[in-house]
């Protein structure tokens, strides 16, 4: 695998994490897999992703539902203003469905600890045709993917975590059905979906919500 | 919300592997085996826990993991040991799956680097697992040396798919039993990679990219050592 690929979303490369850009930790994080991965590498992010969550369970649930809005609204609603054909169109409907039952489990999973869900932001999507359409699914899946690894250790619900992890593995497939279908590789982390801190996803989805 | 449901074990024939995870007492003390004892094979484990009262020490460091969490005890680091571990088994059988369907080449073009990049990326996920139990303190568990029926490239599509949904759904059972978070996070970088993984194959074998729905299931350690039991060497 090129280095390239293992990078895979350009998009990401300039991200700084821990003060290193994405593209040179995840590089780094490839070549020095074999010897000190497991818990070193993924241990700092962890910290950071506690330090800088709290509030409980129902707070991190609702960070997820807001990123589940955005995922349901971009297919079930983006997805029907764009002309979508073939394998695109099938998958739009297919997984706005499932994003849609995301958003309901999350929204009686956050009542049932007592919290109050988030109201359904406003969102602007700039695509504008089914390339950039499915560009921006990519890149929302994916974000999906790096969000829920982030936030799933804070949180102190065994049944809330295999929740997310029910949701999380959902995500990822998703992600890579997309990426396939672009050309691009299903896996564009490498052997490791690295997880985003929420600093990290606010910034990356910040800009799709109105304001 | 949707709890996800437990896996029931069907009943099967009283072989070790189906003794073992049908008792509790003995999954406790495969954990523990495969947390400390540094039996010699996967097999080793299994006759370990079902024939031996053989006590092992628990004395393994307990300082990897209090360094990342702080608050990790000496049985939490034998209950994750012994999770890394049989995560390690199925990736060596993942990882062995992959060789030897390249060595068949069954598969050229895009499929074959695409099977190719899967079989790397698994061999990552060994890496990684076995520095993780050897940074908690144990020994890692040996490599089964799996033993799989490679006939065409259809049969080779089909197992790949079935092999990597049972991986994911083993990750997904076992992160609400890891202890650390350290290696929760380690555990479920590698969970979705699974999925991914799963969901690529599902397009080539034209079967669901989500078979379980909007929700993916978990399957327990005793699902998945009887579902693995006939790639064990």
């Amino acid at each position: 695998m090129t280095a390239q690929e293992i990078i895979g979303n350009p998009e990401l490369e300039g991200l700084e994490v821990n003060g290193l850009t994405r593209s040179s930790f995840i590089l780094r994080g490839a070549l020095a897999a074999g010897a000190v991965y497991g818990t070193t590498l993924v241990g700092p992010f962890v910290s950071q992703a506690l330090a800088e969550t709290g509030g409980g369970d129902a707070e991190i649930l609702n960070f997820a539902l807001t990123l589940e809005y955005l995922e349901s609204a971009f297919y079930n609603e983006k997805g029907k203003e764009v002309s979508l054909s073939g394998t695109a169109k099938s998958y739009a409907a297919m997984f706005g469905a499932q994003e849609a039952e995301h958003v309901a489990a999350l929204t009686s999973a956050i009542k049932s600890l007592g919290g109050t869900p988030v109201a359904k932001p406003q969102f602007v999507f700039p695509v504008s045709d089914e390339k950039t359409f499915l560009a921006l699914a990519s890149a929302l899946e994916n974000t999906g993917v790096g969000a829920y690894n982030g936030a799933a250790p804070s949180l102190s619900s065994k049944e809330v975590l295999a929740t997310a992890g029910s949701i999380v593995q959902i995500e990822g497939r998703h992600a890579a059905a997309i990426d396939l279908l672009i050309n691009r590789s299903p896996t564009p982390n490498g052997g490791f979906d690295l997880p985003l801190t929420k600093a990290e996803v606010l910034a990356k989805i910040g800009p799709l919500v109105k304001k | 919300m949707p709890n996800p449901p437990n896996d029931e074990v069907a009943p099967q024939p009283v072989g070790l592997v189906e003794r073992l995870v049908r008792d509790d007492l003995d999954r406790k003390r495969f954990l523990k085996m495969a947390g400390t004892a540094g039996a010699a094979s996967f097999g080793a484990f299994v006759l370990a826990a079902c024939g031996s009262s053989k006590t092992s020490s628990t004395s393994s460091t307990t300082a990897a993991t209090t360094a990342a969490t702080g608050t990790s005890s000496a049985s939490a680091t034998t209950t994750d040991i012994g999770i890394l571990n049989y995560a390690l088994t199925l990736e060596y059988l993942e990882t062995e799956f992959y060789a030897k369907v390249l060595a068949a080449k069954l598969y050229k073009g895009k499929v074959g680097a695409l099977l190719a990049d899967f079989g790397r990326e698994e061999k990552t996920h060994v890496e990684a697992l076995k520095g993780a139990v050897e940074k908690m303190g144990g020994t890692p568990a040996a490599n089964p040396n799996g033993k799989f029926p490679i006939e065409n490239a259809n049969q080779v599509a089909e197992l790949a798919y079935t092999v990597e949904n049972l991986g994911a759904a083993a990750y997904l059972g076992q992160a609400p039993l890891i202890q650390s978070p350290a290696v929760l996070a380690t555990a479920l970088s590698i969970h979705t990679v699974e999925a991914r993984h799963a969901s690529t194959l599902g397009t080539l074998v034209k079967k669901s990219l989500t078979p379980d729905g909007a929700f993916a299931k978990p399957a327990s350690m005793e699902t998945v050592l009887a579902a693995v039991k006939p790639f064990l060497g």
